[in-house]
């Protein structure tokens, strides 16, 4: 019931419960792994042995191998910057092209372009992974059996990864570009283009500081889409593993703390990127 | 100016054409020919070494093979499930978010809502484990608390499973319920109170048809991620987990058969887009706003 109808004490006895309730249900896990990234005991588990930061710090190859010695953990960090880096630039630069063309342009079968593009967030993950494999080494097939070309981009493997998260990932930035773009009152640009400027000064004037915000915001998403893809990337992968397919196979394995002390530098990243986004939008708003 | 009108007819067709490449690239390139080919390998057979030929073969072999169908089943079941759960326990969350908390205190509770998300899921999978499993927290709890003698193993249940999954879909419930709730004008609440409605008739005749929209724009996408869930029912769910998705990860990629896993894609990619069409069609929603909705 609404704060304006009569609520019975046991009721608000229960929603304030509720709420509790779930609060704990959200963040248990999480907290969960920051505290036992800091036990001092080769497995993430109870009792608590007391506070360390070898998980962090330790350099024992032999024993404890923390977060910042360990290179194959350091490198799939660096292969999933560096895949979310492309991605992002793919997706938000055809992401803003897909925007003008559904707003600003008029074509045959536009509708169904516009639909078309909807499908990448209606396929799952995992079937978009084996369609592009299946199509991507069929390509490699072909290149090397009527030009003797081995396409080996074609292959499993990073840039396989980037174009399998990009594919559903514009998509996502298509969607937010547009809302903004759509919004825009174009009499701004012909008060400009009456008053003598160019298409390309009134375009990098007004029209796209107009969209910086939902540029920013869409490649701050994309980032993190495709940072923590896992679906796509599974059956994309080939020699270099990026951060998530690397701690699900140590997950498999039963690992140490050293996957505890890397979520909780995950968790913070994923704070600051966030707190950073609110921060814009409320001062966008004010 | 024929000439200038020339020039500008032609400048303006460039343009579309140059906006036009990339969407054409990126749609045809990644996604239509890329679901055509998996198309074409469901639909044949191997006859010899890298010869094929045209068959049903792959699609019988799921019908005729129970374990295979018997997991499909199960996928759907169980995602259906988890659905309906994670409705249940987004429904009071978002009214208390959309109706009872004001202002700021509405606007924190949703972004307190929202953080556990901006996480990635192999993070929090890992903090279920660490909660579940045999050497973990919940079990020492429950002996120390003397509920058992001995730590019993939650993880790799179908329970367990449930719950990761249901863990990881709240976000996409919470936040279109959010959103169809906070247009509901609490007046007509009011008014339907003053004419006598008590909670659960206010509920079944305003509350509900008035988020409908919501209800199925979160309900569809919920179901599609589960369905195509993989992280979460093989780490949780282990060897028993039994999920479609490991089924077709298992057929391309550990027994290199892409046929039969095509097949197993197809069916999956058909049983998700019956779905979310007929979640459209009940509610008489179009695909586009659904999508824009969450």
């Amino acid at each position: 019931m609404i704060p304006s109808l009569p609520r019975p004490a046991w009721l608000r006895a229960a929603t304030a419960f509720y709420a509790g309730a779930f609060l704990i249900f959200l963040f248990l896990p999480l907290a969960v792994v920051a505290v036992f990234a800091f036990n001092d005991a080769p497995y993430p588990a109870p009792p608590w042995h007391g506070f360390t930061l070898d998980w962090f710090l330790g350099n024992d190859p032999n024993g404890r191998l923390g977060l910042f010695h360990d290179a194959e953990l350091l490198g799939s960090i660096w292969t999933s910057c560096l895949v979310a880096l492309w991605v992002t630039a793919l997706s938000v630069t055809v992401g803003t092209a897909n925007a003008f063309l559904l707003e600003r342009q008029k074509f045959p079968a536009k509708g169904v372009l516009s639909m078309l593009m909807l499908t990448p967030l209606v396929i799952p993950g995992v079937i978009l992974g084996i369609s592009i494999l299946a199509f991507a080494s069929r390509l490699a097939d072909l290149c090397a059996d009527l030009f003797g070309v081995h396409a080996d981009f074609l292959r499993p493997g990073l840039p396989l990864v980037v174009l399998g998260q990009f594919a559903f990932i514009a998509a996502i930035a298509t969607l937010t570009i547009s809302a903004r773009l759509k919004r825009f009152d174009r009499s701004l640009e012909e008060a400009a283009l009456n008053l003598g400027a160019s298409h390309a000064a009134v375009l990098t004037t007004i029209t796209l500081p107009y969209l910086r915000p939902a540029l920013a915001g869409s490649a701050a998403i994309a980032f993190l889409m495709s940072f923590e893809n896992f679906n796509t990337t599974l059956m994309l992968v080939g020699a270099d593993a990026p951060l998530t397919i690397m701690m699900y196979g140590r997950m498999r394995e039963g690992a140490t703390p050293v996957l505890n002390a890397v979520s909780l530098f995950l968790m913070s990243a994923s704070a600051i990127l966030a707190l950073t986004l609110l921060r814009r939008r409320r001062n966008a708003s004010d | 100016m024929p000439e200038g009108a020339a020039a500008s007819a032609w400048y303006r067709r460039l343009t579309l054409a140059l906006l036009l490449a990339p969407a054409l690239l990126w749609l045809f390139g990644l996604i239509v020919l890329p679901h055509l080919e998996l198309a074409v390998l469901s639909f044949r057979e191997r006859v010899a070494p890298r010869e094929y030929q045209a068959s049903l073969a792959q699609y019988h072999a799921f019908f005729s093979e129970p374990l295979y169908w018997h997991v499909f089943a199960r996928t759907a079941l169980l995602s259906a499930l988890a659905t309906a759960l994670t409705l249940l326990l987004a429904f009071p969350i978002a009214w208390i978010i959309a109706k009872l908390a004001r202002g700021r205190m509405s606007a924190l509770l949703l972004v307190v809502c929202l953080i556990p998300f901006w996480v990635s899921e192999t993070v929090r999978t890992l903090g279920w484990m660490i909660l579940l499993r045999e050497s973990g927290v919940l079990p020492a709890l429950l002996v120390h608390l003397g509920l058992t003698a001995q730590p019993v193993e939650l993880l790799y249940h179908d329970a367990t499973i449930l719950v990761g999954l249901v863990y990881t879909s709240l976000l996409f419930m919470v936040v279109p319920l959010v959103g169809s709730l906070e247009s509901l004008d609490n007046s007509l609440i009011e008014a339907a109170y003053d004419l006598g409605g008590e909670g659960w008739s206010i509920l079944r005749t305003i509350v509900i048809p008035h988020a409908a929209p919501g209800i199925t724009a979160g309900c569809i996408v919920v179901f599609m991620l589960t369905l195509g869930n993989y992280l979460t029912p093989t780490l949780l769910g282990g060897k028993n987990s039994l999920w479609f998705t490991e089924q077709i990860y298992a057929q391309f990629i550990t027994r290199f058969n892409w046929e039969q896993g095509a097949a197993f894609g197809f069916l999956l990619l058909a049983l998700s887009t019956a779905m979310v069409w007929l979640g459209l069609a009940l509610s008489g929603q179009r695909f586009g706003d659904v999508m824009r909705r969450v």
